[in-house]
């Protein structure tokens, strides 16, 4: 099978990696780059488990091809924290409790990210409008809406 | 998934080049239907065409007139943040921003939504109230098409072998002129429209109906436009009543089927309900009072 | 929160964050679908296009000749299962069947039905591969409908099947889709009916409906040529995927080893097997390590969803009392017998004390998926029937839906329908804490606005558990443990330890281990990890105690009777000398070597679990959409060990219910084919479509455990169902007793449409 050569920033750092045009940018990810932090829970855009950040803005990696992805800065749940320091979304999520068995959480985390990197002032609805691409089955959403509204006001107090 | 080639034309030309080579070609703009058809065996393709590295499919621009240009591939997040769609066309925000999630809006783009001729896709009858015009591209030069003709049935679309969906064209609006879409859908997000309706609605210096339009998703075998819808709105007050009617006429143009998203009976009541809601919409937004985007 | 009576606790009712918490926000935890062994390859499954066939042969010669394929599989590759029943904890199976079900031989049952398997070096040449075996299908017709399956002249799915009466044991003469009837009765029904001021009866349906969980279904196999066999998956019991893998295959017990990866989910989808032994042969085959994981639509059309029901009712009430009920359930199992049928009956009535009822239980097979537990199973539709019927009976006897609730309460001592009395249990409390709630005193106004209200019943799980604690020398501790944690029993349980011992909890690391590291523990199911293995956990702690004593009293010369274990501290009677938990660890090389404490139990003591909830909710009547207004949801958790996951389980489960009231469904075509086999088109509640969960803990401590402790995982789900279908007749005067109320049927029944 003929694989194409591409080129990608992935997490800050310069990769490369061959991949068929039919692998998804989740299954180079998780295949290929042993990226499993982005998950797979659908494979039609229809749970947001892999959302990932692609040139600043959140996607489903299962919606996009590898070969897509030459020359994109990609952000996975594994470039979220720096170093051993958990960025505050991953810590309210913590703390909140807003994971039970987990699965959903790295595609909330990024998703969420996006959101407050634009909108550090999102509202209640603002915030459930914009995950709503994300399912999560064990929490009933509450806690996860709580986590990102810590977050959001803790990133606002640092910058204030 | 079937295997296949992928090509990464950088000009139109480029890319019709590939289009006329003879292989089996499909185009890919956000991906988000064509890949997931492709993944299920819906679809299948020699050759994949990655039209987002073309600049006229890939930039938003003025028309003369005040009207705007908007590129096939440009992504739905990339339509509805530009400040002059916000400002000008807000029916295209409430539709681009209740396609799929926000992840999908990242991707998907108007061209796709469009080519993919869903009769539920949420921006044709947002375009087609809007008076939207088709740019297409082909071997043998190119021609416009009004969005409304572009849908031949479900997943047919107008265009011929080799051509290319280029842009839309979406003309400016009359003064006291506002444009309004929504749909019905079980849950609030995430979801395909049940019923669906886009209006457009024009008032003269007098605060009378100078002109309207009413698009319907859904109900038919493709988008629909409803002609009589027009007729009855055209020269009267912009009432209840003016809008009941307009509803009763949006119903009686539905030709729904039963399936798992919906009965046809629910689907015939909601064009009614929808479209008078869709007007009295637009009503405010003319009149200063309904911001762009969702509803709910 | 309210409060009864209970200890004051160190660790027990604070938050702490969960062990496992950091590399799960990390994307770090490795969950089944993320392992990846040297020279593992793929594998993809084939499954039947068809609802009910016979098949005459499967040609699978082409799929091993393409290219990148290294093993194929079919019904042939298993051994000849055994005809007889497997307990699996909280449910049991019949290995034949579970063989059955994971490769068809003879027939297949269910469009989904797997057939065949492949494996190959990339999934993409495993599913190519797939395209190239060739069955020989003779279709037949599919029967798809509890009460269809039932009718003498319905398509028979299995021609040897006997309807078995559970009472007598006896088996019909005739062969049917009913594989099991069942009664429950006591006093006198229908002189109950007869003297009642009000009688009310009422036809239920509800309609399949899966757990939803976002992981697939996953499993890696690797086989070796000395025949063990190690597996890895997300399950939520290893043992019983050992036990059942070893079965199926006829194997040993101790060759086959399960290692758990982390769970996406559950909510019981994931007691059964379905890939393992698949996994296993191919690997066997191939001699590679052979990782399968399932679609979407696989996960939809293959794994076991909750039973399709219809349940009719008939029940009385005299001034405020309910004084009899009749009723029949219907319960689909799917493609092979075991629907929640049982649980369904016998939680019914467990909120109430009613002297005259007459329950009948009916088992019946489809040609649908094999159904599965689904967070207390069988219990929503039941709850759902009743409820709906007890709030009619309330309202015409101008009664408050939650007085009456609380008038026929049952309590400490009432029987249940099989016989047996209650211990102490807390749905008086929690119809108390919701009658006191801020929810229920403030008014709902509003046209198109109404408010329902609910009770529902867990039985909870006990079954075995097996720890291990270690010591290390400086005082902090492992607890080795082989529960699947699917939602924070990490923490739930690590905190009772650190109660047990008095210690810090962030001294304490527990691990989930493999099978072959630690003592048989049954699955992470039935409310039972926190309940049951606490109880372990507080048995082994109480070894490590009386070690610690031991080896103090050996040190100090003294009598161990002369030597307590307190709040973390070891201390003489005789002369108040004390080690420090620390100080006794730092010298257990010289007293005896590794301090280590472990229990194993089968767990008594089970406290069931009640919920009362409220919802007020908003009818768009030109729509049919129902918005959630408020909810608020009152549990008996007993203790809350960590209230943070306590909330969680409760928000989650109404999430749940609110999903499968409105929204949610299996809907077939006429030849059985899954018409909605993913999640856009299976809706599933998103942020948006759901307010805040508001929670009110009642805890009434369960005698039966140490620390109090009830499950609380399952009960959320049973009343949501009821308390929405009454707050929208509230709101619309129109009773819905029919799954879902989706906008459909609610717009058709409000604007007389259809």
């Amino acid at each position: 099978m003929k694989r194409t050569y591409v080129q990608a920033r992935i997490n800050g750092e310069d990769r490369d990696f061959l991949c068929e045009p039919r692998q998804s940018l989740l299954e180079v990810l998780r295949e290929e780059l042993g990226l499993t932090g982005s998950k797979e829970g659908c494979n039609n855009g229809n749970c947001g488990a892999c959302s990932v950040l692609m040139n600043g803005r959140v996607v489903n990696a299962c919606c996009i091809l590898g070969v897509e992805a030459d020359g994109a800065d990609i952000t996975t749940i594994e470039g979220i924290a720096r170093g051993d320091r958990l960025h505050p979304l991953q810590q309210a999520f913590l703390e909140e409790a807003a994971l039970q068995c987990g699965i959903c959480t790295p595609g909330f985390i990024v998703s969420a990210k996006a959101l407050l990197d634009r909108e550090p002032d999102a509202d209640e609805h603002r915030i459930r409008f914009w995950l709503s691409g994300n399912l999560c089955r064990c929490t009933g959403y509450d806690k996860i809406i709580r986590a990102v509204q810590r977050a959001a006001s803790q990133l606002q107090e640092s910058q204030a | 998934m079937q295997a296949f080639d992928y090509a990464r034309p950088g000009s139109l030309a480029e890319a019709l080049a590939l289009a006329g080579n003879g292989r089996q070609v499909l185009f890919l703009a956000g991906g988000t239907d064509v890949i997931i058809q492709l993944r299920e065996g819906r679809r299948s393709c020699d050759l994949l065409i990655d039209l987002k590295h073309i600049p006229e499919l890939t930039r938003i621009a003025d028309l003369p007139g005040g009207g705007l240009e908007i590129g096939a591939a440009v992504p739905l997040a990339e339509v509805y943040e530009h400040p002059r769609v916000r400002g000008d066309f807000p029916a295209l925000v409430d539709a681009a921003g209740i396609i799929g999630g926000i992840a999908i809006q990242s991707r998907a783009s108007l061209g796709g939504n469009l080519c993919n001729a869903s009769p539920a896709a949420d921006s044709s009858p947002a375009l087609m109230a809007l008076g939207a015009t088709l740019r297409i591209a082909g071997p043998a030069g190119e021609r416009e098409l009004p969005v409304a003709d572009f849908f031949l049935g479900p997943g047919r679309n107008a265009l011929q072998p080799g051509e290319i969906l280029v842009s839309v064209r979406v003309p400016a609006l009359p003064p006291r002129a506002a444009a309004f879409y929504h749909r019905f859908i079980p849950r609030n997000e995430m979801d395909i429209a049940v019923a669906s309706s886009g209006v457009f609605l024009a008032l003269d210096e007098a605060g009378r109906i100078a002109d309207a339009r009413v698009a319907l998703g859904a109900v038919a075998p493709t988008p629909i436009l409803v002609p009589a819808a027009r007729e009855v709105l055209v020269g009267r007050e912009p009432d209840a009543e003016a809008f009941e009617a307009a509803g009763e006429a949006a119903r009686a143009a539905a030709s729904p089927i039963d399936d798992m998203r919906g009965s046809a009976a629910q689907r015939r009541h909601l064009s009614r309900v929808l479209t008078v809601r869709a007007l009295e919409h637009a009503l405010r937004r003319i009149r200063g009072g309904q911001p762009a985007g969702a509803t709910h | 929160m309210t409060t009864v009576e209970k200890p004051q606790y160190r660790v027990i009712g604070t938050r702490p964050i969960r062990p496992d918490g950091v590399e799960k926000v990390t994307g770090k935890a490795l969950y089944g679908a993320d392992i990846r062994l040297p020279g593992m390859i793929y594998g993809k499954v084939l499954r039947s296009p068809h609802a009910h066939a016979r098949i005459r042969s499967i040609d699978t010669s082409a799929a091993e000749q393409a290219p990148g394929v290294l093993a194929v599989v079919t019904h042939a590759d298993l051994p000849t299962a055994a005809d007889r029943v497997e307990e699996l904890g909280e449910s049991a199976v019949n290995v034949k069947e579970v063989s059955e079900n994971i490769l068809a031989s003879e027939k297949v049952l269910y469009r989904g039905h797997a057939v065949a398997a492949v494996a190959a070096t990339s999934p993409h040449l495993a599913e190519e591969a797939l395209k190239l075996i060739r069955v020989d299908y003779e279709v037949l017709p599919p029967v798809l409908d509890v009460l269809d399956a039932m009718r003498e002249d319905a398509p028979l799915l299995d021609e040897n099947r006997r309807t078995k009466t559970l009472m007598t044991g006896e088996l019909s003469e005739k062969p049917s889709n009913i594989a099991s009837y069942n009664r429950f009765q006591g006093g006198d029904v229908e002189a109950a009916f007869a003297e009642a001021d009000v009688v009310v009866e009422r036809e239920f349906r509800t309609k399949m409906v899966h757990q939803g969980y976002i992981e697939p279904q996953n499993s890696t196999a690797s086989w070796n040529a000395d025949g063990t066999l190690t597996i890895w998956t997300s399950t939520q019991g290893a043992f019983a995927v050992r036990n059942l893998v070893a079965e199926v295959l006829k194997k040993p017990i101790a060759q086959v080893k399960v290692v758990p990866m982390e769970i996406g989910g559950g909510f019981g989808g994931k007691l059964p097997i379905y890939l393992d032994p698949v996994a296993a042969l191919l690997s066997k085959k191939s001699g590679r390590p052979v990782k399968i994981v399932m679609s979407r639509t696989e996960v939809f059309e293959a794994t076991g969803p909750t039973s399709g029901t219809v349940i009719r009712v008939k029940a009385a009430a005299k001034g405020d009392r309910l004084t009899a009920v009749r009723a029949s359930l219907f319960y689909e199992a799917g493609a092979f017998p075991g629907s929640s049928v049982g649980a369904g009956s016998m939680t019914m009535l467990a909120p109430y004390s009613v002297e005259n009822f007459e329950l009948h239980a009916y088992d019946v097979v489809v040609n649908k998926p094999k159904t599965a537990a689904y967070r207390a199973p069988g219990a929503p539709a039941a709850a759902f029937a009743i409820e709906s019927v007890i709030d009619e009976l309330a309202r015409h006897q101008k009664v408050d839906p939650l007085v009456f609730r609380k008038v026929n309460s049952a309590r400490k001592g009432t029987k249940m329908v099989n016989g047996i009395a209650f211990p102490r249990i807390g749905h008086e409390e929690c119809v108390e804490a919701a009658l006191n709630s801020d929810h229920y005193r403030s008014p709902i106004e509003g046209p198109y606005r109404g408010r329902g209200v609910a009770s529902g019943y867990w039985f909870n799980g006990g079954m075995q558990s097996s720890v291990v604690v270690a010591v290390n020398t400086d005082g902090t501790v492992n607890l080795v443990e082989g529960s699947t944690d699917i939602g924070g029993t990490r923490a739930s349980l690590a905190m009772q330890l650190a109660e047990t011992l008095g210690i810090p909890y962030e001294d304490i690391r527990p691990s989930v281990v493999d099978t072959d590291s630690i003592g048989h523990n049954d699955v992470t199911g039935g409310s039972r990890t926190t309940f049951a293995t606490g109880m372990a956990v507080y048995e082994a702690g109480m070894a490590v105690r009386r070690e610690m004593v031991a080896r103090a009293a050996r040190l100090w010369g003294l009598p161990e009777d002369d030597v307590e274990y307190a709040d973390g501290t070891v201390r003489s009677k005789k002369d108040g000398r004390q080690f420090t938990f620390k100080e006794v660890a730092a010298q257990s090389a010289r007293t005896g070597g590794p301090i280590t404490g472990k229990a194993s139990l089968v767990a008594r003591g089970v406290g069931g679990a009640y919920g009362t909830h409220i919802v007020d909710v908003e009818v768009d009547p030109e729509t049919g959409k129902v918005t959630i207004l408020r909810y608020t949801a009152v549990q008996d958790v007993g203790t809350a060990i960590h209230p943070s996951y306590v909330e969680g389980q409760i928000q989650g489960g109404v999430v749940q219910g609110i999903g499968w009231a409105l929204n949610e469904e299996y809907v077939f075509d006429e030849e059985g084919r899954m018409v909605n086999a993913s999640f856009l088109d299976y809706r599933m509640p998103t942020a948006l479509d759901v307010p805040m969960i508001d929670t009110i803990l009642v805890e009434v401590p369960n005698p039966g455990h140490p620390y109090g402790v009830r499950g609380v995982g399952e009960v959320p789900i049973v009343p949501p169902l009821a308390a929405i279908a009454n707050a929208i007749y509230d709101a619309t005067g129109h009773r819905f007793t029919e799954l879902p109320m989706s906008p459909r049927r609610i717009v058709e029944a409000l604007n007389g449409l259809a």
